[in-house]
Parts: C-alpha cells; sequence; structure tokens
C-alpha cells in the first residue's frame, strides 16, 4: 500500500456516481414511497453537512466584501450588505504592514521553482528507481519513506540554522529548497509507483520496432505518466503555495515574507484586528488553491485507495 | 546509453562493452544524484546536526561563536525531568486522540452518506467537502478564528441570538479546555474531506453481490457494515489512522495562530509549538533539539507500522 501507487485511478465521489445506486437493498422489498422519503431525508442532511464544511469558505468570503462599520456593528450580517471592495483596497495597497504584492511575488517565486524542479527531480529518480536494478535501491526507497515521516517540526532548529550559515536567509532560493527537501520523498515515491505501472514490455516492443531506448522511454512511457506528472505538481504546488512554519522562520523580512507569513501580520497585539482587510486578504491567498483544488480533485483521492481493498 | 541496461545481469561481458556497462551501472546514480543531494544537505546534515546539538550546550551565546561544550544527556535528562516537557506531551497526545477519533468516525458517517446520497446530492456535499479540503491551513485557522472572534464573531452572535445569556465579549481561547475544543473544530473539519473520500472511494470497491449476501442472510445495516464493509477496507483505515496521527500530533500552525489571536501559550502549547519556543524564541537550541530528537522517535515508532506495510507491499 502506498500513497500513491501505479496508475491509480482517479476515484472520486462525483465520477463514481451510479455505480454504488441501490446496492445491498434488493428493491423488491420496500415500498417506494418510503424509499423517496429516505431519500428526501439523506438529501436534507448532504445539504446540511456540505453547509457545515463550506460555512467557514463563505464567511470568509461574505465577510470580505463587507464594510467595516458593519463587521464591528451591533447586527450579525449573514450576507455582505452594502457589498464594498474597499477591504480588498486596505488589503492589497494599505502600505503601513507588510505590503502584499511582493508577498505575492515571493510565493509565486517560490511555487514556481518548487513545482519544476521537483517534478524534473523526482521524475529522474523515479526512473532511476524503477527502470534499473542497482545496489543500494531498496536503501534508497526505504530512507525516502522514513524520511519522510520525520517531522518538518522537529527540524526547524537545524533547517534554519543551515540556511542561517549560508547567509541565505529571506531568499527565496533557500525557502525554495528547503521546501524541496520536504517534497521529494513523496513525489519520487508517487512518481515511481506511476511509472511501475507501466509495463516495461511496452518500451521493449517500441525497441522491437526499433526506437532506441531513450526514445522508447520518451515515446511509450511519458506519456502514460501525465497523471502521475499531475499527481506529483499539485502535491508540491499545495504545499509551497500554503507553508507557513518554515517560511515563518527563514522569510522574516517584511519585504522577503510569502503570503502565509503575509496573512500573519494581519494581527498585532497593539491594534485591533481588521477582520474585513483579514478576510480579504485570505480569500486572495485562499481562492487560487480553491479553484486549482476543484479543478484537479479528481486525481487526490484514488491513489491511497487502488490495490488496497483485498478480497 | 541506457540500451545497455537490458544486458541481462549474469552474461559474460565481452570487452569492447566493459566501459558501456560501467556507464549503465552509473546511470541510475547519475539520475538520483540532485535528489539524494538535496536531501542529503537539507534533511540529511540537519538530522545529524540536530543529534549533535542535543549533546551539547547550545544557547544563543553559541549561535555568535562561543564554543559549545559536550554535555552528554544533560539536555535529555533535562527534558525528561521537566515537568512542563510531559504536560505538552500529555495535551498532545490527548489532542491528538481526540482529533484523530472524531476524524476517523465523522469521516466514515460522512463516506457511508456518501454511498447513500443520488448523483445530485453527491455532488453537492462533495462541493462542500472539497471546499473545507481547499483552504490553505492557514488561511482556515484565521476564518475559524473570527467565526470564534470575542467582540463580533458569528458563533457569539448566534449564541445570543439562540439563548436568553449575553454571550457577547466571550473569549473562546482564554481557558485551555475552550481553546482545545476550538482547535480540535478546526483540525478535525480540515481533515474529515480527506478521510471521507478516500474511505468512500474504498467502500464503492466492495462487490456489491457480497453485500447482497450478507443482506439476503439477514444481516442488517450495522451488522453489514461492521462485518462486510469494515473488514473489506481495514488496511485503509489503519492507513488513515496513522496518518492521522501524525498530522494531528505535529499540528503547528492552527495551534501557533489560535495563540497569536488569543490562547494562553503556556497553558496550549504542544509539542511542535513547545520546540519552536524553546529553540527559536528562547534560544535553548540544545534543549529543543533533545526534544526535537525524542518527538522524532516518537513520530518514527507510530509511522513504523505504516512503512513496514508499505514495503511489504513493495513489488522486488
Amino acid at each position: 500500500m502506498s500513497l500513491a501507487p501505479a496508475g491509480a485511478v482517479p476515484v472520486t465521489a462525483a465520477t463514481t456516481a451510479g455505480t454504488t445506486a441501490g446496492r445491498g437493498a434488493p428493491p423488491a422489498r420496500r415500498r417506494p414511497a418510503r424509499r423517496t422519503v429516505a431519500s428526501v431525508g439523506w438529501g436534507v442532511l448532504a445539504l446540511l453537512v456540505s453547509a457545515a464544511f463550506a460555512f467557514p469558505v463563505y464567511w470568509m468570503v461574505s465577510t470580505s466584501f463587507l464594510p467595516t462599520d458593519l463587521i464591528s456593528g451591533p447586527e450579525l450580517h449573514l450576507w455582505p450588505d452594502e457589498p464594498t471592495l474597499r477591504n480588498y483596497d486596505t488589503a492589497i495597497f494599505r502600505q503601513e504592514r507588510s505590503p502584499f504584492l511582493p508577498a505575492l511575488g515571493n510565493s509565486l517565486q517560490v511555487t514556481f521553482l518548487v513545482l519544476v524542479a521537483s517534478m524534473v527531480l523526482a521524475f529522474l529518480g523515479s526512473l532511476a528507481l524503477t527502470r534499473f536494478r542497482f545496489r543500494g535501491r531498496r536503501a534508497f526507497v526505504l530512507s525516502i519513506l522514513v524520511v519522510q515521516m520525520i517531522p518538518g517540526e522537529a527540524m526547524m532548529i537545524t533547517v534554519f540554522q543551515l540556511v542561517d550559515t549560508w547567509q541565505l536567509l529571506n531568499t527565496v532560493v533557500a525557502l525554495g529548497v528547503v521546501y524541496l527537501a520536504g517534497v521529494l520523498p513523496f513525489t519520487i515515491w508517487t512518481l515511481r509507483g506511476f511509472v511501475n505501472g507501466v509495463p516495461v514490455e511496452l518500451e521493449e516492443a517500441a525497441m522491437i520496432d526499433g526506437c532506441s531506448r531513450p526514445r522508447a522511454f520518451w515515446k511509450v512511457t511519458f506519456p502514460l505518466l501525465a497523471p502521475g506528472l499531475v499527481a506529483t505538481g499539485v502535491f508540491a504546488f499545495l504545499q509551497a503555495w500554503n507553508e507557513f512554519m518554515m517560511a515563518l522562520i527563514i522569510m522574516t523580512r517584511p519585504e522577503s515574507m510569502t503570503l502565509p507569513v503575509w496573512l500573519r501580520t494581519f494581527q498585532q497585539a497593539t491594534k485591533a484586528t481588521d477582520w474585513g482587510a483579514l478576510m480579504a486578504g485570505s480569500v486572495l491567498v485562499a481562492i487560487p488553491v480553491v479553484v486549482f483544488f476543484l479543478l484537479v480533485q479528481g486525481r487526490m483521492t484514488g491513489g491511497l485507495v487502488s490495490g488496497a481493498v483485498k478480497g | 546509453m541506457a540500451s545497455t541496461t537490458l544486458t541481462p545481469p549474469g552474461a559474460a561481458p565481452a570487452p569492447r562493452a566493459t566501459r558501456a556497462i560501467t556507464a549503465a551501472r552509473l546511470l541510475p546514480w547519475l539520475l538520483l544524484a540532485p535528489s539524494a543531494a538535496v536531501l542529503l544537505v537539507v534533511t540529511g546534515y540537519p538530522l545529524v546536526r540536530m543529534l549533535w546539538l542535543s549533546v551539547h550546550e547550545y544557547e544563543r551565546a553559541q549561535l555568535l561563536g562561543v564554543p559549545a561544550p559536550f554535555v552528554g544527556l544533560d539536555n535529555y535528562t533535562a527534558t525528561l525531568t521537566d515537568p512542563r516537557f510531559w504536560t505538552v506531551t500529555a495535551r498532545s497526545f490527548a489532542f491528538m486522540v481526540v482529533c484523530v477519533v472524531l476524524t476517523i468516525v465523522v469521516g466514515t458517517l460522512v463516506a457511508l452518506l456518501l454511498m447513500k446520497l443520488g448523483r445530485g446530492m453527491r455532488l453537492v456535499l462533495s462541493v462542500g467537502l472539497l471546499l473545507a479540503w481547499a483552504m490553505p491551513p492557514l488561511a482556515a485557522m484565521l476564518v475559524w478564528g473570527w467565526i470564534f472572534d470575542t467582540q463580533y464573531g458569528v458563533v457569539n452572535h448566534l449564541l445570543t441570538s439562540l439563548t436568553s445569556t449575553d454571550w457577547m465579549g466571550h473569549s473562546w481561547l482564554v481557558s485551555p479546555l475552550s481553546f482545545f475544543a476550538v482547535a480540535t473544530l478546526v483540525v478535525v473539519w480540515g481533515a474529515i474531506p480527506f478521510v471521507a473520500f478516500t474511505l468512500y472511494a474504498g467502500f464503492t470497491q466492495v462487490p456489491g453481490e457480497v453485500l447482497e449476501a450478507a443482506h439476503l442472510d439477514g444481516a442488517n445495516a450495522r451488522q453489514r457494515f461492521v462485518d462486510v464493509q469494515v473488514p473489506y477496507v481495514r488496511t485503509i483505515y489503519v492507513v488513515l489512522i496513522v496518518l492521522s496521527m501524525i498530522w494531528d500530533l505535529k499540528v503547528f500552525t492552527q495551534i501557533f495562530v489560535l495563540q497569536g489571536i488569543g490562547g494562553v501559550k503556556s497553558q496550549t502549547s504542544t509539542l511542535g509549538v513547545y520546540i519552536y519556543e524553546m529553540g527559536m524564541a528562547q534560544g535553548h537550541y540544545g534543549a529543543a533539539s533533545a526534544i526535537a530528537v525524542v518527538f522524532t522517535l516518537v513520530m518514527l515508532t507510530i509511522s513504523a507500522y505504516y512503512v513496514r506495510v508499505t514495503i511489504r507491499e513493495e513489488t522486488p
């Protein structure tokens, strides 16, 4: 069992719909009317649960459009009455805190760096671990599995000191490399599963037809790895965009903060929190991830499950 | 170049091929080299350094160049005899257990609900879950901070209008117990979607005939769940529980941010935050490293089963 084994088939709530309808309940035993009542009941429950999970996201968006005097007024506003963009204006352009645009720039740079580097390195690494037999292969596989379990929280002091010794505090490159080390074990492991899922015989067939080995790999196996590359890319993107703790200790200067660290500067001990601006800032940080997530969600859960169910 | 790797391992190499074979031996290492280098420098070295720090006296002064004296296991004995360490550890474990149990139980219920639904409502529920799952932890934490805000939070508003008491101005974060109630809610809320989707995907792979047979044999819904569905997805449960334990034990962002909004640090720190406090904030690098080593060992112990299962299922 692995986090995302070979050729994981995307299994999601939406795509598998219908396959389970009516399972386990021979239709003849229940009267249709009771069935309808029950299914309406389940539907209402689903609606409530869905609303409960989505509520904080709704509340963030709603508050972000609410004028400050209504936010701190005596009335509760469940809907953004008198909607305004002023909170966004405050979050983005008011310079008394650390500025938004440099933080956005830093986050984009770190994310891009981690995304590209992790995919290239993990791809090369997974090739080595799947298409070659060599001494130390199993040891390497075991060590990336174990490394994955070492909590970053334990390593923060020595990672900080390492970056400090290199005089690379507050640099995108240092944070990027730290993140890269954090995501590599998982990305190598995942991609390795996907490469394993493509039978080497396919490549050999292409070679019999006259392809060279690299060309056979490139033409036959690589296109089949697209889902794996997407899965690892998503993981790297989310890590680099969302990570907070390492960014907190490595990117301390206002102009080198990433977005999560920037978000925290809204709360200052001496002043009341401007919740409207803070929610606007949260929307700015969260929306790219949420949109991205909804687009690629099909590949997120299948991995853990495929192959794990045994008869 | 890579084509030479197809040479069967035991085949006697013709002299001409020797160089090619050496290249083929090196090639996998060449491909692994960049990853191995990054991991050695940014994970391996700090790990060794952490062990080194944990047996030396290392404070702010040593950061400025004062030599660090070797103190043997002093940092460890100091840590293990410090009641604060045990309080923090007990707190972290209690928090972890509550979060894991709630996550798995509610996650199972949501997964079963997904099974019950038709296509349309399943999509509705999936979107709600996905929104919660997708929220960046820090942004989610701040939103929850706003929801539970002392002065204008929606929870206090609603409680005031629903009950006869005036809740406005009630602080949820000052008392450690309600601080952790909020933290639990946030962590569980964020963790359930992954668990629910994974379990749902697992449940859909249980063959319908088996469930039907159980039904015909007179098994009720509860028996079908406990005796048929759960055994089928046992491995998934084990992995989900282990992963949840690890994630909830090392929780940092949520606790750290909630403390920033209004918690009492000394009464609410978990292990990750405690290491940050001791090391980064107070500069007791040696002592904090000793805690970090203990913490790492605990994590590795918990994940040992997961690693073993994974390796065993690994094709040779």
